[in-house]
């Protein structure tokens, strides 16, 4: 089981995953048309790509936005779960293990209870995120099962994760269950509205040209976000 | 398909049309008719799968349902915080569930559309601003009144407002004649007081075309008086065009498209026509947005500019003081507390926020900003046409509750409100609420403060 997730299985969930976010940028991309958005990607290229830098930067960084700023404990907890979310598979000591035995290669690596401690909070800030979904009437009233479902399939890989590395009793259970939860994870970014991973750059850098080229880029200091 | 006589399907482009509509008062058979027009549901699926491309499907699709954007409606504010006037939640039950549904849909759910764009919207864009995905839920709403008026899905006032568009290219019965009389009559009048006053008609090659709102001719001609004395004063080379010379669009309220086209277009030709250096809008937010912002795309202009440079009124009298072209008299700036409303449709719309600071530091000795302010204020709560529909009076009073309550945190008593419809908006507010302020455009403001050099005076008899 352990060989068949990590290795027919992993190959197509990297696959679904790369190729399905290209076939994202390319859907997204083709589908722009200046008359109908009322913005003229072609024209003013320079103002336009100002204003998509803008657009993106600000919201990249906590507390970059009126909104943001507005908003503490929830910018406070979405940040937080979104680097542990990025950063731990990528610079996890196991997974770079496996890499290296693998193909030869690895990344450098997080120390062991910093992707702990990033780990559990990606759980707490999930937990919190959905306290806040129920908490709040205009969240819950707009909160539908798939938004659960997207944070139930952000979160399950750390749990059982965790499960994994705490070597829990049925180690290889959890183990093997972690590895399928990553793999859902990884083909539902493109599949399902966790593609706001590639979508989010997408959709910032499209109303920062209309901004920064018809919306008072081109007159002003850009808009302050 | 049933349709009704006046609610329908079809544009109204003939006078009979127009008249039949307007003599229906406050539009009782029109929204009876309403209740029994038939959704073409094929046309409108085919109308949807052809327009509704990547930006608005990756709004749609990618929403977290976060709720970020409530906060910043003030439809939202002003309903106490009712979690139906997220516009998250305004959209997806809306444009969301007719997509959803691939237009399967019936005249209630049209109805309950229309309310919602008319009456829980007014296309201000500032949820856009405050979404992580920026996510323009303003613009959205903008698409679905196309949707509905392609069904016959709108307000009485906003289906003869586009009839007037297509058939005078104003949004009010104003001929050409009309136009020029009213621009003769109005130089007449001020001539014994402003010597020389001129309103040229039609002059080829002038520096600045001037374009207006057709309220001005139709109810408040001084106003164009007023625009001419302050170009005296300026010693500006201006002309108008007897012919497009109106900037509005309520045919963008309504989603007419083909009428926006229409509209922008015989302003352009005025342009091509006159050949001026550049042109000068009126005190008009929407007008301006119309004409210079969206109607190059609408008129298929692919460098997205108008055919020459234009400019709102505010940017023009901030160039006239920055130049010394107008004077002001420093005794008589405004030394009471003062506060000026940004008007969506240029300030987030086109970025003129920093313009109207610079006016206010000539002309104002105790200048106070609303709270928030430029591209982040509130809608005045008229917007997007709001103003002019019978059907949803209620809800716009209770939406003015939010800019009452940003005007009354400044202590000002005066506010400046360079936008028809933002003047509107305080006008009936104050009328409402009566909470003991008054409102003005800049031009009559200007007139009572500027210098004006000796040989422009009206010589002692």
């Amino acid at each position: 089981m352990y060989e068949f997730v990590t290795g027919p299985l992993a190959w197509f969930s990297f696959t679904v995953f790369f190729i399905g976010i290209i076939v994202r940028i390319v859907l997204y991309i083709r589908g722009l048309d200046w008359k109908a958005d009322r913005v003229t990607y072609r024209v003013n290229v320079a103002y336009g790509v100002k204003g998509a830098l803008r657009s993106i930067f600000f919201w990249l960084f906590p507390y970059g936005t009126h909104s943001w700023r507005n908003n503490p404990w929830f910018t406070f907890w979405v940040f937080l779960m979104h680097v542990g979310l990025l950063l731990t598979p990528v610079f996890l000591l196991g997974h770079n293990v496996l890499l290296r035995e693998r193909w030869g290669v690895s990344l450098w690596t997080l120390p062991e209870g910093v992707a702990e401690v990033l780990s559990i909070l990606v759980i707490v800030a999930a937990v919190l995120l959905v306290l806040r979904r129920i908490a709040l009437p205009e969240v819950r009233l707009i909160t539908t099962a798939y938004d659960y479902l997207m944070l139930a399939i952000a979160v399950a890989p750390f749990f059982t994760g965790l499960m994994a590395f705490y070597r829990a009793p049925d180690y290889s259970f959890w183990l093997v269950l972690h590895i399928i939860c990553g793999e859902i994870f990884l083909v539902a970014i493109p599949l399902t509205k966790l593609s706001h991973f590639i979508l989010f750059f997408l959709s910032r850098a499209q109303l920062g040209m209309d901004y920064g080229i018809k919306r008072g880029g081109m007159k002003g200091k850009g808009l302050a976000w | 398909m049933p349709e009704g006589n006046l609610c329908n399907k079809k544009t109204v482009d003939t006078k009979e049309q127009l008249q039949a509509l307007l003599a229906d008062k406050s539009g009782k058979q029109y929204y009876e008719e309403m209740n029994h027009l038939e959704v073409d549901r094929e046309a409108l699926w085919a109308a949807i799968k052809k327009s509704f491309k990547s930006r608005m499907k990756t709004w749609m699709e990618v929403c977290s349902h976060c709720g970020l954007c409530a906060e910043s409606c003030f439809y939202f504010i002003a309903n106490k915080r009712d979690p139906r006037q997220v516009p998250s939640y305004k959209i997806q039950s809306t444009l969301g569930e007719l997509i959803r549904r691939k237009a399967d849909v019936d005249n209630e759910f049209m109805q309950m559309c229309m309310d919602t764009a008319y009456a829980k919207c007014t296309c201000c864009t500032r949820c856009g601003v405050y979404c992580p995905f920026g996510i323009d839920t303003g613009i959205m709403f903008s698409y679905l009144r196309g949707l509905l008026f392609s069904q016959g899905f709108v307000p009485w006032e906003m289906k003869i407002g586009t009839g007037m568009h297509r058939i005078y290219q104003a949004q009010m019965d104003i001929t050409s004649e009309d136009w020029v009389d009213t621009c003769e009559w109005m130089a007449e009048e001020y001539e014994d007081d402003w010597p020389g006053l001129e309103i040229p008609v039609d002059k080829q090659n002038a520096d600045i075309m001037y374009t207006v709102n057709a309220r001005e001719p139709k109810h408040y001609p001084e106003d164009i008086a007023e625009a001419a004395i302050l170009f005296h004063v300026a010693g500006e080379n201006w002309t108008v065009p007897s012919v497009g010379w109106e900037e509005t669009s309520l045919a963008m309220f309504a989603g007419d498209w083909a009428a926006c086209k229409m509209q922008v277009e015989s302003v352009y030709a005025a342009m091509d026509r006159l050949k001026p250096k550049r042109m000068v809008v009126t005190e008009c937010g929407h007008a301006y947005r119309a004409t210079v912002i969206e109607g190059p795309y609408w008129a298929g202009i692919e460098t997205g500019k108008t055919p020459v440079e234009s400019f709102h009124y505010v940017e023009w009298v901030a160039e006239a003081l920055r130049t010394g072209k107008l004077k002001i008299d420093p005794s008589k700036k405004i030394k009471e507390p003062v506060t000026y409303q940004d008007s969506c449709n240029y300030v987030r719309n086109a970025g003129l926020g920093e313009v109207a600071r610079e006016i206010m530091g000539y002309i104002a000795e105790d200048f106070r900003e609303m709270t928030p302010c430029r591209e982040h204020n509130f809608c005045c709560g008229g917007g997007g046409g709001l103003n002019g529909i019978g059907r949803y009076r209620e809800q716009r009073n209770v939406g003015l509750t939010v800019k009452r309550d940003q005007i009354l945190a400044t202590g000002a008593k005066l506010v400046v409100s360079p936008c028809h419809n933002c003047w509107d908006a305080i006008r009936d507010m104050e009328e409402i609420y009566k909470i003991g302020i008054r409102w003005s455009f800049l031009k009559p403001l200007l007139i009572s403060m500027i210098e004006v050099p000796e040989h422009l005076k009206p010589k002692e008899e």
